[in-house]
């Protein structure tokens, strides 16, 4: 079991080493920690799913003075997404980067930050110890950074300055937060601090760390930095900045306030976070709505996306943990966040491919692209369908699951939010769509057929997650707040 | 066996949908041979379900989405009217299709849009919950939309945005309807009775008309039809599909399903929504027809009175009385009928004579005659005169609402034939009377342009002469009353 999860963390970091080293070989390095990761993580999975959630202590020390790995039905869910995205990512970033010559710094550097950004996301996932959160926060940030600014262009190193300045300052008070935590009860694993007596600084330790996590997800209103730096990265960049480093600070919230210190969400509390993942829905959406550049578009959709997933506080934290519906609330965010994920992916996968054949990312350019790549032109479809929330995709089972629960539970706005959001990002999506189908003038340049399918790898899933949702339904239960609660409520 | 029919009929369209995108588009004979073979086994399919349905056979395809949220599939009688009418004029269209569009390039996706949308039609039809009814209803919606715009010019993409702009959020409204209603009474399974005890009148109430307001852009119901006469844009095939099976039909076949088999027409009577239904059911019908009579492009005027002729159905579900059901029941095959035979009619007279006004249809019964003909018994059954089926439909909407005791219906039904006739007649007369102002040839299309037309208005003459038989349209549409929705 140790084997599993030391696999399935260290595996990447070792690849990462190892691409620092054998800069030459940085993409097979990377295809080979996908593939073992592969394998661990689809291990780990059989496992969890008979009904328990896998618990090892690293050195054979239990907290509070060693350090806890745990995998529940939520790590698998986001490991195994994650795995997918970076397979995504290893298959274009081969191409991506051959193409602009070995030589370049880009390349020599594109590995061993890709493959640690993975293993700090992936120790994020399975940690359960405050600071070693911190520690792989801090790692993912770096790497994140790194990888905007990797291009060295003008436009992007302000980005990247950009996204630095805001994710430090978000570092900073995260740690600030935990230090109080730790001062006032000695311990930092989420089940001891569960399990404590409530001190008067906790609700400051708490919201120090929420602001800070906030920042890194660029959750409304600390979302300045992402359009401009997401959509300045390379491609295979973008899709792991989209998909998966908001989704590693939101898994981090969502153990902090639903499992760590679920007495401290007072009613005001939740509604503030729905408020603030409305604000997020909105602006993001009609921001996308404004741009004229696809990568800006994705990347503005991605700020409305997190939007969604903070609704997971007032459907199903604090007192509403009690409401009919909110364990299906809680695993509809997974589904949605899974669902984004990988649909988020594919997306800034097409915009690479798309970019490398007309060379700009100006809608205008995708004219006549269903003609020229047709399979990259049907994945942003399946992708577009899954955002969206269309059936039959994993956008719609997490639309499904959390608008039956805010109904069951009579909180009749968060509803009308969540069909809201669903319009405009129909309306956002609708632009590059109807352009991907519009006429061209001139025939655009074909790209072959094995890259066009990389994309459809992951938008496929995204909808295939709508299709078979009951496995991963089932899954998302173990270990999870309402473990004990069977099927749909 | 009885397991895998359900999937096994659905994949007759859908496969092909999937394999013809990646035909290359010079491929014709590959990709016409492979939807022409689906359509052909779905008949054959059909057929054999006709007949086993008939004895009291049910066929089902069940799996869970989540613990209790059941994807399901199922024939049944009901299930089977709106079946076999998508799969018999698919197979029409198919051909039609292929005639029309000859070896214009971009086809392979052309044709597997329209194989989808007929796969989605396929499974709003067998869909056994809701929320299998509402997958297929969103992939009915995006499978339309790039046969919409296909011909890709501004006024395509304007029809295909306005489109969307309807069906969207008439989505989101259909979706809020029925997490509302799942959300207080569980998942809801057609078969089963609904336990409405946990919300009060005035919720059903709302989610009843949440219900009508999501189906009825579909549907067409006003004020909800503005996106229809701009989609007459679309080459005539898909507008005879849409017109005649997928869009419109999905719409009024939900607001069966819904009414019947969701809230149950006893339970709708009580809460006082029948007459409301009825009523928007008849503007529509008479709004239609009115602005029909001021269209001067024969697309847009066959839009018109599908807006007016698909609410004869909501009409007869409505009314509720056993007469008004079965005329309900039954229309949607009919209109079906007719109004596939004028959209061929209309779109071979557009691609052989350049035909597409009012006012150059002068003549045109001469040049071709099998298509005038055709165009006639489809005017004809319109406006409801024996021995069409039109006037089948018209007769049993008539006697139920008498026995509704909804006597102003027979008042709109009559001003409706009226109007018809006013809109369509100048079109029979300027076709076979007028002379052409210039003397011109024959252009009689290919037998494959016209056959599909010559099959569908006899088809709709034999539907009326033939009404008494039990596999007419009208036998089957008792069948369905009889075995579930009359008191």
């Amino acid at each position: 079991m140790t084997l599993v999860l030391a696999t399935i963390v260290g595996l990447p970091f070792a690849a990462a080493m190892l691409a620092v080293i054998f800069g030459r070989y940085g993409g097979p390095l990377a295809a080979a920690a996908v593939a073992g990761v592969a394998v661990a993580t689809a291990a780990l999975i059989v496992i969890v799913a008979e009904g328990q959630p896998v618990t090892i202590d690293v050195a054979g020390w239990p907290a509070p003075l060693g350090i806890t790995l745990e995998a529940d039905g939520l790590a698998c869910g986001f490991l195994a997404m994650a795995t997918l995205v970076m397979s995504g990512v290893v298959a274009q970033g081969r191409a991506y980067f051959y193409n602009t010559g070995p030589e370049r710094r880009a390349t020599w550097a594109f590995w061993p930050l890709a493959l640690l950004l993975w293993a700090a996301i992936n120790a994020i996932f399975l940690s359960r110890d405050l600071f070693n959160l911190y520690v792989g926060l801090e790692l993912m940030t770096l790497c994140a950074v790194a990888l905007v600014a990797i291009e060295g262009k003008a436009e992007t190193l302000a980005a990247a300055l950009r996204y630095m300045l805001v994710a430090l300052i978000g570092s900073l008070l995260y740690l600030l937060g935990v230090v109080l935590l730790y001062s006032a009860h000695g311990v930092l694993d989420i089940g001891l601090i569960a399990a404590r007596v409530t001190a008067p600084t906790d609700i400051l330790a708490a919201a120090l760390m929420t602001a800070g996590l906030a920042a890194k997800m660029a959750l409304f209103p600390f979302h300045a930095w992402l359009p401009p730096a997401h959509s300045g990265a390379p491609a295979p960049a973008s899709a792991m900045l989209s998909a998966l480093v908001p989704k590693a600070a939101f898994v981090i919230l969502m153990r902090l306030w639903l499992e760590a210190v679920p007495d401290l969400s007072a009613a005001s509390l939740l509604a503030l976070f729905g408020t603030l993942g409305t604000a997020a829905i909105l602006h993001g959406g009609v921001m996308a709505l404004r741009q004229n550049r696809l990568k800006l578009v994705i990347a503005y959709s991605t700020v409305s996306q997190i939007g969604y997933l903070l609704l997971v506080f007032p459907l199903a934290g604090g007192a509403s943990a009690a409401q009919p519906g909110a364990a299906d609330a809680w695993k509809g965010v997974v589904f949605h966040a899974l669902s984004h994920g990988l649909a988020k992916a594919a997306m800034f996968l097409c915009a690479g491919l798309w970019m490398a054949s007309v060379g700009h990312d100006r809608l205008e350019g995708l004219r006549g692209q269903a003609r020229a790549t047709p399979i990259t032109a049907f994945a942003f479809g399946l992708a577009a369908i899954a955002l969206i929330g269309l059936p039959p995709s994993g956008g719609f089972t997490a639309k499904y699951l959390m608008l039956t629960s805010a109904l069951a539970s009579g909180q009749l706005i968060w509803a009308v939010v969540l069909l809201l959001g669903g319009l405009l990002t129909a309306a956002y999506l609708y632009r590059p769509l109807a352009m991907i189908f519009a006429k061209a003038d001139a025939a655009p340049v074909a790209v072959s057929r094995s890259q066009q399918a990389v994309p459809l790898l992951l938008a496929g899933t995204a909808i295939l997650l709508g299709i078979a949702s009951s496995g991963p339904f089932e899954l998302f239960q173990i270990g999870s707040p309402w473990a004990d609660i069977e099927g749909l409520e | 066996m009885n397991v895998l029919l359900p999937m096994l009929i659905l994949s007759t369209s859908l496969l092909p949908a999937v394999l013809t995108f990646f035909i290359p588009d010079d491929r014709h004979g590959t990709r016409n041979a492979l939807s022409l073979g689906g359509a052909v086994l779905k008949l054959g399919l059909v057929a054999f379900m006709l007949s086993e349905v008939a004895n009291g056979a049910i066929y089902e395809t069940r799996f869970e989405f989540a613990p209790g949220l059941e994807f399901l599939l199922r024939v049944d009688a009901l299930s089977l009217l709106f079946l076999t009418l998508s799969a018999v004029l698919w197979f029409l269209t198919n051909i039609y299709a292929i005639a029309y569009f000859g070896k214009k390039p971009e086809l392979s996706r052309f044709f597997g849009f329209f194989s989808l949308c007929v796969a989605a039609t396929t499974g709003i039809a067998l869909s056994g919950t809701l929320i299998s009814f509402f997958i297929f209803f969103e992939l009915l919606t995006l499978s339309t939309w790039p046969l919409v715009v296909h011909k890709r010019n501004e006024t395509s993409f304007a029809a295909g945005r306005a489109y969307l702009a309807y069906a969207m959020p008439a989505s989101a409204v259909l979706l809020a309807a029925i997490v509302w209603l799942e959300s207080a009474v569980g998942p809801v399974a057609f078969t089963e009775d609904v336990d409405f005890s946990s919300l009060d009148d005035t919720s059903l109430r709302i989610i009843f008309a949440m219900f009508i307001v999501g189906l009825g852009v579909k549907a067409a119901l006003i004020p909800l039809h503005g996106w229809l006469p701009l989609a007459m844009v679309a080459p005539a095939p898909v507008s005879a599909l849409l017109h005649a099976v997928a869009v419109v039909k999905a719409g009024a076949f939900g607001i069966m399903r819904i009414t019947f088999d969701v809230f149950g027409i006893d339970r709708l009577d009580d809460l006082g929504i029948t007459t409301p239904l009825a009523i928007l059911a008849a503007a529509t019908i008479l709004w239609g027809s009115i602005q029909a009579l001021f269209q001067d492009n024969i697309k847009k005027l066959l839009a018109y009175s599908t807006i007016s002729q698909v609410s004869y159905i909501i009409l007869g579900i409505a009314l509720g009385g056993p007469y008004a059901v079965i005329g309900g029941l039954v229309h949607l095959v009919h209109q079906g009928l007719m109004k596939i035979t004028l959209f061929f009619c209309a779109g071979a007279f557009d691609e052989q004579a350049g035909v597409t006004l009012i006012d150059e249809l002068n003549g045109l019964g001469g040049r071709m005659p099998w298509t005038a003909s055709c165009f006639t018994v489809g005017v004809l059954g319109m406006i409801g005169l024996p021995p069409t089926a039109g006037f089948v439909t018209k007769i049993y909407l008539g006697v139920g609402a008498l026995q509704s005791n909804a006597e102003w219906v027979l008042v709109v039904l009559v001003a409706s034939t009226l109007l018809n006739a006013a809109y369509f007649l100048p079109l029979i007369y300027r076709i076979w009377i007028c002379d052409s102002a210039k003397d011109e040839q024959p252009v009689e299309p290919s037998i494959l342009l016209t056959g599909p037309a010559v099959v569908t208005a006899s088809a709709s003459l034999v539907a009326g002469m033939m009404a008494g038989s039990a596999f007419s349209p009208l036998g089957w549409a008792t069948l369905i009353a009889e075995r579930g929705y009359l008191p």
